[in-house]
């Protein structure tokens, strides 16, 4: 699903490359935990799957396609098989939780009965039953997270990326978002999410990447965040 | 694509930023309607040239019983051998090409006929207070008209000998200077105008750019990204051209038809001129506004 052939990623006016030599690949329905501290490349990884970035040197495949070869009228084609959710939420003040999943459909044209449809099915399906006429500052901060990834999942994207998403969130809280993103990996969903949250990684026992300076220094299947920190 | 969604989100971005789109209707609206002006005078100079082109180019009043100069009033009204000498004078000068006699009677008709407008005034005037005349057609334009006038000036029988062109030049050139006047505050006006656009829609993508952020990470196309705000520039524009429609429509109501009543000649603009000069400002305002917005889209809004 993901594929990473010798990717190196500097930065321009940087000399130590954000990403150096990754190999790696992320196969359909897996679940991925990236860890490493600040600046070891987490961030730079998921927007070079994104194709915000080019690599510097390497190939990328991301959903079959080369993303080198994918011209640039064709990206966002390519941002609509993945779904993305962030530290921050991203949401729209001034719209309520289901104008903010919907318009998410609404910017890539969809028709307004599929939208009618799936919108009230995802809202469910994250755990924010009657909550869809509520305002972004009316809501908790695990609720306006799960409102992010019903935005990031209603197009049934191939893949999530997770930046940090339980970075802004209390720990109880968090294991229900990460219940949600469990359920979205279930549906066949590949889930990449970048954490610095070692309880979380520890409790799910899923495969983990660990990247330190830009390179990979573990990929371990049903792993933990490290005896280090 | 849903027109409704991308409509209301124009409507969104004009009202965010009001003042400022309240300033870029004004200024595409003046500078379209100060172009149209420049075009309406550039179009009545050419109608009046037209009109006058292929006429007389000097007219040879004769004394009638009414005529107040003094050479008039000494030899009295013109006589038959005067008007023969007259004209044969006329027809010998080798840069006269065409002499025709415009006898009282026929003077008066046309006289009537051009005054239509006027009934006042060709109440007021007597059969015999318009004089006969000889209509010449020069050879070759205006520089020896003076020396053709010469030739018959203080001829007996001759009351006085009128250049067109002199009089006509002087309507020219107030036209023409108008127009350039106009033509120059247009052009700086345009240039403002291209600013103000830039302007409101980097304004626009700034205070919409988690919108459009959020837009690029759920994969929106860029033309969807880009056409509200391209909508708002050309809206915007479209209103400007609307605001100028109306303000032409009073330039060439009031200004340039109020004109013509200082003229005893007919040039005035049909709508049909009107109308091309709108059509050329709406193409003009749609083009400078669309451009100018898609251009600073391109630096503001990239995938």
């Amino acid at each position: 699903m993901i594929h990473f052939d010798n990717v190196t990623k500097t930065y321009q006016n940087q000399s130590r490359p954000a990403l150096e030599n990754v190999t790696l690949d992320v196969e359909k329905g897996e679940f991925v935990f990236l860890v490493g501290p600040s600046g070891s490349g987490k961030s730079t990884f998921l927007r070079l799957v994104l194709k915000e970035e080019r690599p510097t040197e390497g190939r990328i495949h991301v959903a079959g396609k080369d993303l080198a070869r994918l011209t640039n009228w064709k990206v966002p084609h390519l941002r609509r098989r993945i779904g993305c959710v962030f530290q921050d939420f991203r949401l729209l003040p001034s719209k309520n939780v289901y104008q903010n999943i919907a318009f998410a459909l609404e910017v890539i044209g969809k028709p307004r009965r599929f939208i009618r449809k799936v919108v009230p099915e995802v809202i469910d399906l994250v755990g924010l039953e009657g909550k869809r006429d509520r305002m972004p500052d009316e809501l908790s901060g695990g609720e306006q997270q799960r409102v992010a990834m019903a935005r990031a999942f209603v197009n049934r994207p191939m893949i999530l990326l997770a930046d940090e998403p339980t970075g802004n969130i209390d720990p109880a809280t968090s294991i229900g978002i990460m219940k949600v993103l469990d359920r979205i990996n279930r549906t066949g969903t590949t889930v990449v999410m970048a954490t610095h949250d070692a309880a979380i990684v520890d409790s799910m026992r899923k495969r983990v990447i660990e990247l330190e300076y830009g390179k990979v220094v573990r990929d371990q299947s049903r792993g933990v965040y490290g005896q280090a920190y | 694509m849903r027109a409704q969604f991308v409509l209301h989100e124009v409507w969104i971005g004009l009202r965010r930023n009001l003042t400022m789109t309240i300033a870029l209707v004004v200024v595409v609206a003046i500078s379209l309607s100060l172009l149209g002006t420049g075009l309406l005078f550039v179009k009545q100079v050419n109608n009046t040239r037209t009109y006058w082109q292929g006429k007389v180019q000097l007219s040879v009043y004769l004394c009638t019983s009414g005529s107040a100069s003094t050479q008039c009033s000494r030899n009295g009204p013109v006589t038959a051998s005067e008007i023969t000498s007259v004209r044969q004078t006329l027809q010998s000068d080798p840069q006269v090409s065409r002499v025709s006699f415009v006898s009282e009677a026929q003077a008066y008709r046309q006289f009537r006929q051009e005054f239509a407008n006027n009934p006042s005034l060709i109440r007021d005037t007597l059969p015999s207070q318009i004089p006969s005349s000889f209509e010449v057609k020069l050879r070759n334009a205006q520089a020896d008209a003076t020396q053709v006038a010469a030739v018959v000036d203080g001829a007996p029988g001759v009351d006085q000998v009128v250049q067109n062109s002199s009089v006509l030049d002087k309507f020219y050139k107030l036209l023409d200077g108008a127009r350039n006047a106009v033509v120059i505050i247009a052009i700086i006006l345009i240039i403002a105008a291209i600013l103000l656009v830039a302007n409101t829609i980097r304004l626009s993508a700034f205070n919409r750019r988690r919108e459009t952020s959020i837009m690029r990470l759920v994969g929106a196309s860029n033309f969807y990204v880009q056409l509200p705000f391209l909508m708002e520039g050309v809206l915007a524009g479209l209103v400007g051209w609307l605001v100028a429609t109306a303000l032409l429509i009073v330039v060439k109501s009031l200004l340039l038809d109020g004109l013509q009543q200082y003229f005893p000649f007919n040039v005035q603009l049909n709508t049909t001129d009107l109308v091309e000069v709108v059509i050329l400002a709406m193409i003009i305002g749609l083009v400078l506004c669309g451009t100018t917005s898609f251009l600073t889209l391109r630096r503001y809004l990239r995938v």
